[in-house]
């Protein structure tokens, strides 16, 4: 308890030595660059009183509520299908990893040409961001599982799906919370790449023609709210995640 | 070991056979997609014209900037955070949650704040990729082995000394896997900058070829860039497995 109490504080200093950064460098580069935290806070909450940004916000979250539950779904299948059959593992890993380093960006217009305009590419593309940390983390989570858990499953006579839920699933539990938290990060970067091009709604085009109108406020507004979401839900995974580590442990 | 890289190239020529199989029969159509052949075919005569060559040149020298930028910087500061325990201890939420923050979409304040130049593309390279050789460092400091620090202060080794000569080498391991995830992340902070707005560069240059309908110039670039990033990626990959043995760890 004191030392999740005391990781609170940590946060907390950290923060406020953010906002002063910001504070600092907005006194610096001038207001046609930056807007101070303080304007920031009360445009966006102004913002988040108008129709016009529920609709783009709405947009955003049904585009990556999407794009997650596709990512979890197909990496957990992927990771334990691969992790239970260690040959498949061993000749997929090195193809898995690859993909996972490289510029998925690039494979945008190839998305865009194959889903078309809209809401399934931007699925489309939030889950081939998501999927690969979650079927990694699983297949390496399942892979090891201690033998005597799976002796114990065979001994008992638990066909395959049973095997799965009643003892790879909750043995496996920590390691794949840890992919899933990773996954979700991407599958937001992944479906926000995607609204900047070619979307005509979202927090992403809304970012994207900020831009082009040089408006820093909405720019500023739409980070912060976007880091704010981000930092909040991952802090919230975070603590679960080390609970199920040290629970694990 | 070996059957299982067979399988793989086995599976990875299966799939480029039916893609182009696909191609050719008509079923992808070839405004979406040209065949793995002819995508090949493109590829080699535009390096044969050498028409991208600035453009790869540019994009390739701002990676190299943005990674050495983070490994230098991201091994200064793991090594500064692992002596300052209270500094350490308030950034650790930040670095817990640093890769669920969507880093691109600081690329347009920074367009505003630098210029549609250089500079924002590296920072975003940079931003993505320091954080990652940070934790790498603390964690391969983390584990170098007390005897060995005993060790220095016996010989009375001054901090950088010990740093260069013990610590930073027991950690090497470690600090290359921190190395390895930099690469990645430089060339995806740079190319994805330079797709999202820019005016020179690969990225940049598929990004146009895709809003010409210009499949003959974008395939090839996108072919390229997976060679380029997968060929890298497998080599630092083997380097750091072979690392990991000689310390007994792999």
């Amino acid at each position: 308890m004191v030392r999740s109490r005391s990781s609170a504080l940590h946060g907390l200093v950290l923060v406020v030595g953010l906002v002063i950064g910001w504070q600092i460098l907005f006194e610096i580069a001038g207001e046609n660059a930056l807007a101070p935290p303080l304007e920031t806070v009360t445009y966006l909450l102004q913002l988040l009183s108008t129709a016009a940004f529920w609709g783009h916000l709405l947009e955003t979250a049904r585009a990556f509520a999407m794009a997650l539950a596709l990512s979890i779904l197909l990496g957990l299948a992927t990771g334990f299908t691969l992790g239970l059959h260690r040959f498949s593992g061993e000749v997929a890993e090195p193809i898995l990893v690859a993909f996972y380093s490289v510029p998925k960006i690039t494979l945008y217009p190839i998305v865009l040409l194959a889903f078309g305009l809209g809401m399934p590419a931007k699925v489309a593309f939030g889950t081939i961001h998501g999927i690969v940390p979650i079927a990694i983390f699983t297949m390496n989570a399942v892979r090891a599982v201690s033998p005597v858990l799976l002796k114990t499953g065979r001994v008992l006579k638990l066909g395959p799906w049973e095997m799965v839920r009643a003892v790879l699933f909750p043995a496996a539990l920590p390691e794949i919370f840890t992919g899933l938290r990773v996954g979700f990060s991407l599958t937001l970067i992944g479906t926000l790449l995607g609204e900047m091009f070619a979307a005509q709604k979202g927090l992403g085009y809304l970012l994207m023609t900020a831009i082009g109108l040089q408006n820093v406020r909405v720019i500023m507004a739409v980070t912060l709210f976007l880091v704010l979401f981000a930092a909040s839900v991952s802090t919230l995974l975070v603590v679960i995640d080390r609970r199920l580590h040290r629970r694990a442990a | 070991m070996r059957s299982a890289a067979s399988y793989r190239l086995a599976i990875v020529g299966g799939s480029v056979l039916l893609l182009e199989v696909l191609c050719r029969a008509g079923v992808i159509d070839h405004l979406t997609m040209p065949a793995p052949s002819e995508i090949l075919r493109d590829l080699a005569v535009m390096l044969r014209a050498g028409t991208m060559y600035p453009a790869m040149a540019k994009t390739l020298l701002n990676v190299v900037i943005a990674f050495s930028l983070a490994v230098v910087v991201g091994i200064a500061a793991g090594v500064a955070l692992h002596g300052w325990h209270a500094l350490r201890q308030g950034l650790d939420p930040l670095f817990a949650t640093y890769y669920a923050i969507p880093v691109f979409a600081f690329y347009p304040l920074l367009i505003i704040l630098f210029g549609l130049g250089d500079t924002p593309q590296i920072l975003i390279g940079f931003m993505l990729a320091v954080v990652a050789v940070i934790m790498n460092t603390l964690n391969g400091l983390d584990r170098v082995s007390r005897v060995l620090l005993k060790t220095a202060r016996i010989h009375r080794l001054g901090p950088l000394a010990t740093a260069l000569k013990i610590t930073l080498p027991c950690a090497a391991p470690h600090v290359l896997t921190g190395v390895k995830l930099a690469v990645a992340y430089a060339f995806i902070g740079i190319i994805g900058a330079e797709f999202i707005m820019s005016r020179t560069g690969i990225g940049y240059e598929i990004s146009f070829a895709y809003n010409n309908f210009d499949n003959r110039i974008m395939y090839p670039l996108i072919l390229l860039i997976l060679v380029v990033s997968t060929v890298v990626n497998t080599a630092l990959s083997h380097w750091e497995k072979v690392l990991m043995r000689r310390r007994g760890q792999g």
